[in-house]
């Protein structure tokens, strides 16, 4: 291989590190608040990728029906609980908070579906969209076992991928789409190394947001609360905060995440409506070299992750996937090493 | 009464009408019994893994495609009879499982089931991109079984063998989890410690679960690649895995009955789901995997137990496990003990620290053969760590513990339970799902020889009708003859410590290191706990024991170690050590 190639491959690899590292924190971020281990992240880049391309081509994103559906069972579910209650004096905020809120963002979306938008539009509503879809999904399917053990969760979460993977079906049907790049052109960068600038934008967008997340992590209150509940849940509880309204918070938090990554990735790769798992999958390696927990370890591993596939594929295009998996297996032996578990939670019950 | 219970009435029914089955029912509800005992032969190796044991695995539907895939290509392009590729399917699972186990099973929480992730979704990778498997298009045109010179080709012919198979492994699975390593398995989920107590290696069970696991997947890839005659990547995906998982948990997870009942149920309401969603929609197949998913995530939520919870609502017969005692039996060998007065156990300088903390600093004392000496001091003077070193739960920062004339400094906590220590737990470490026999039956795991092959087989009852007669021995002798058979979970917590003190005991210990042994009984039954203690000092036991209370201590121990904060404060006779003034000032305040 020469040095060119290398070059070449680096820069590809950097990109997808760009869309492991959003992911990655998303996935960190949920983890250490809710210990909900995120396997659908993938699937709701994929929804948001999807619905770009859907304005792009000037049909009305299914999303919209989507997001109407999951806020009418929320809800339900929730209206009914109050109901079997007897506690009918929350049902006004219940409604709001669940069935209006949720669905602002479909008002834009109705009204420029079919018109010719420009980009930053189209972009603006798809994001729009999709940030009420994880709030809504962990509401229905995560809030009622919040406190079953990790696994519970994390089959909960395997579950949840296959249910929205057979919703992206459903809704957006079988192909593949690719949308438009942000931005069109390129750098050269050295003599046989030229860089579009969507890859530049990949870049740039993934440090942008990786330092606005530190930043409200460390500086806001909001992101104090965050980190207190990711230490100790009893404890934040104990000094008044509210453990399901960190959880939603986060939750909206992971779904913008998601729909930026779907934005990023949707000119570079064709998607379809089962793209997610394996998007999800890698940035989980990331995730992992980090232990669920450290932000900078977990970049780091997004760049391995990034670099490892980007060179497998040139090498072995067929077996890249399986080549970037079996990353897994050290870096979860290492961590397991080094992380000390204490005897009686190790195992946990379902 | 032999050792085996009766079997339940719905057994020889349940086998008389699927015997029957072929006679009544077409082509296609064959194959689709057929499908049922495949899936529930992989769901049986989960229960036992996942269910039983807790290590959960989202992966198990590679391991039916390594065997599909070995048996598949061995019979088209070697043209070897099925027979052979089903000795080799079985070799090459148990040797990935074992690659594989061998390298994850080590890990901690949450991490263990992430990695069954990572290579339950690229085995079918490797499928799907390997030239010499076909790729995408799998391998067609693959003999069926044949026997005794005639092919297995209908779905009627085929149903016989599966389902003798799924009888033979059910039957198998049910001796194992009654036998020595049964009780072992069902003891893995809750830690290590427990199991290093009393000699057992949490991670060679856990190991042999998973390969075991992983064999009874091969029989069902086996099954599927000579029945269909044709293996494709698909069948063996990642949701091929979840839909296993999702049969467990719908049959109820720690049950073998729930795995029949787990696959009966998803195979048969798909199938259902098959013929009416398309009546409704165009879109069924879709719609399909929607709806299962969605009932799946309803199950998590509100059914947790599963079918065979709500069963057992109805028949209000919990599971029994363990078999009958009888007597008389001959007894396990005993342990010589140690000559009275010598030295048994040398602790030297032993420190111990936490990072900053050091929980025991510069601690030397002996211990000889057939005294009972108290370790005593206020809280967090270093007591129970003193003991987790000696056991071995926790390395020493540096100085050395001698045990019986050997270094066991480096030594750990399993290979010292087996040269005779045996302890019980500050913090009460039974397992609350397994019986007062069982618990105590644990203990004794190290005396006997069967392993998982002659448990299976039920070739095993001599050894178990000593080890459960040991077991209820030790039971009568900690005065709780008579509950036998309650779950250890339903006995109060006091007395769940006299069940810690059976187990030591039916390990034969020579020294037995009890931890707070009285905490929580009444004045009664501490009395009889001294004389039980007394009664085995003169049979030679060596007794080291962690108590508050002062009374009981002082009538019942040889010699006393007071500690506090980590270090030594007096060791000698309990009538001078009330004396002594470090002692008092330690417990009183330096006032008095």
């Amino acid at each position: 291989m020469s040095l060119d190639i290398a070059l070449i491959l680096s820069v590809d690899g950097l990109a997808a590190a760009a869309i492991y590292l959003l992911a990655g924190l998303g996935l960190v971020l949920v983890f250490s608040v809710t210990r909900v281990i995120f396997v659908p992240f993938g699937d709701i880049a994929v929804f948001s990728a999807l619905t770009l391309a859907f304005l792009e081509a000037g049909r009305t994103p299914p999303t919209i029906a989507l997001v109407a559906i999951l806020a009418g069972l929320t809800t339900a579910k929730e209206c009914w609980q109050l109901i079997r209650q007897r506690n009918l004096s929350r049902l006004p905020r219940i409604l709001l908070a669940w069935g209006a809120l949720p669905l602002i963002p479909c008002i834009p979306a109705v009204l420029a579906a079919g018109r010719d938008l420009p980009p930053a539009v189209a972009v603006a509503i798809s994001l729009g969209l999709v940030l009420p879809i994880v709030p809504l999904l962990a509401r229905l399917v995560y809030q009622p076992i919040a406190d079953a053990s990790v696994l519970v969760l994390l089959i909960a979460s395997l579950v949840l991928h296959f249910l929205l993977s057979g919703l992206g079906l459903l809704f957006f049907g079988p192909e593949g789409f690719r949308t438009q790049p942000l931005l069109r052109g390129g750098i050269n960068l050295a003599p046989g190394l030229f860089v579009s600038l969507q890859v530049v934008l990949m870049i740039a967008t993934a440090l942008l947001l990786a330092l606005l997340f530190f930043l409200a992590f460390e500086k806001t209150l909001t992101g104090k609360a965050l980190r207190a509940t990711a230490i100790n849940r009893t404890g934040a509880r104990l000094v008044g905060i509210r453990p399901s309204m960190t959880a939603t918070l986060t939750f909206g938090a992971t779904s913008l995440l998601a729909g930026v990554v779907g934005i990023l990735i949707a000119p570079a790769t064709t998607m379809y409506y089962d793209s997610g798992l394996i998007i999800g999958l890698k940035a989980f390696v990331a995730a992992i070299i980090g232990g669920l927990g450290s932000y900078p370890l977990t970049a780091l591993g997004a760049v391995a992750v990034g670099l490892v596939e980007s060179f497998a594929s040139f090498w072995n295009g067929a077996m890249k996937d399986v080549i970037v998996f079996s990353l897994l297996i050290p870096a979860l032996l290492v961590r397991s090493h080094y992380s000390s578990h204490s005897d009686d939670g190790a195992e946990e019950e379902v | 009464m032999g050792r085996a219970r009766r079997l339940p009435l719905w057994i020889p029914a349940l086998a008389a009408a699927m015997a029957a089955l072929p006679f009544m029912a077409g082509s296609f509800t064959i194959s689709l019994v057929n499908e049922i005992g495949m899936a529930a032969l992989v769901v049986m190796g989960l229960v036992l893994l996942s269910g039983i044991g807790g290590v959960t695995s989202f992966g198990h539907a590679a391991f039916v495609g390594i065997a599909a895939y070995t048996t598949a290509w061995v019979n088209t392009e070697l043209g070897l009879s099925p027979w052979i590729g089903l000795v080799l399917a079985l070799a090459m699972t148990a040797g990935s499982a074992l690659v594989i186990g061998a390298l994850t099973l080590r890990l901690g929480g949450h991490y263990l089931p992430l990695s069954t992730i990572a290579w339950g979704l690229s085995v079918p990778l490797l499928f799907g991109n390997m030239t010499m498997l076909g790729r995408h298009s799998g391998i067609s045109d693959i003999d069926p079984i044949a026997l005794g010179g005639f092919d297995l080709m209908r779905p009627e012919f085929v149903f016989y063998l599966v389902w003798v198979l799924v009888a033979v492994t059910a039957l198998f699975c049910h001796n194992l989890l009654n036998a020595r390593m049964g009780r072992l398995i069902r003891a893995v989920r809750g830690g290590k410690i427990l199991l290093a107590s009393v000699g057992a290696d949490i991670f060679r069970v856990r190991l042999a679960l998973f390969v075991f696991s992983a064999l009874t997947a091969a029989v069902a890839g086996w099954l599927y690649a000579h029945a269909n005659r044709f293996v494709s990547p698909a069948p063996f995906s990642l949701h091929a895995s979840i839909d296993y998982m999702f049969m467990m948990v719908v049959g109820g997870l720690g049950q073998l009955a729930g795995a029949l009942a787990g696959a009966t149920i998803v195979i048969a309401m798909k199938s259902a789901l098959q013929d009416v969603l398309p009546l409704v929609t165009q879109h069924a197949a879709q719609i399909q995997s929607v709806v299962f998913a969605s009932l799946f995530i309803l199950l998590l939520h509100h059914a947790r137990g599963g079918f065979m919870a709500l069963a057992e609502r109805f028949m209000q017969a919990g599971p029994a496990h363990g078999k009958a005692i009888e007597f008389p039996v001959e007894p396990l060998a005993r342990r010589a003990m140690p000559e009275r007065g010598t030295l048994l156990l040398s602790v030297e300088n032993a420190v111990k620290r936490f990072k900053g903390l050091v929980a025991v600093n510069d601690v030397s004392f002996d211990v000889k053969a057939g005294e009972i000496l108290a370790v005593i001091g206020p809280n967090g003077a270093g007591k129970s760590t003193m003991f987790n070193l000696l056991t071995g739960a926790l390395d020493l920062s540096s100085g050395h513990v001698e045990f019986m004339g050997r270094d066991v400094t480096a030594m750990g906590q399993r290979q010292i339970a087996l040269m005779g220590m045996a302890r019980t737990f500050q913090h009460v470490k039974l397992r609350p799902q397994m019986n007062v026999l069982e618990n105590v039956a644990l203990g004794a795991h190290a005396r006997g020889n069967c392993g998982y092959l002659r448990g299976g087989l039920n070739l095993d009852g001599d050894e178990e009708r000593q080890i459960m007669a040991e077991a209820a021995l030790q039971i009568s002798r900690i005065g709780l003859a008579g509950q036998e058979h309650e779950l250890a979970g339903n006995i109060p917590l006091g007395t769940q410590r006299l069940i810690e003190i059976g187990r030591a005991l039916a390990a034969d210990p020579v020294l037995m290191i009890l931890d707070e042994p009285a905490a929580g009984l009444r004045k009664p039954e501490k009395q009889a706990l001294a004389e039980l203690l007394l009664k085995l000092r003169e049979s030679g036991v060596t007794i080291m024991i962690v108590e508050h209370d002062m009374d009981f201590i002082m009538k019942l121990a040889d010699r006393l170690v007071v500690m506090n904060f980590g270090h030594k404060l007096f060791e000698g006779r309990p009538e001078a050590a009330r004396a002594d003034q470090h002692v008092r000032a330690a417990y009183l305040g330096n006032a008095a």
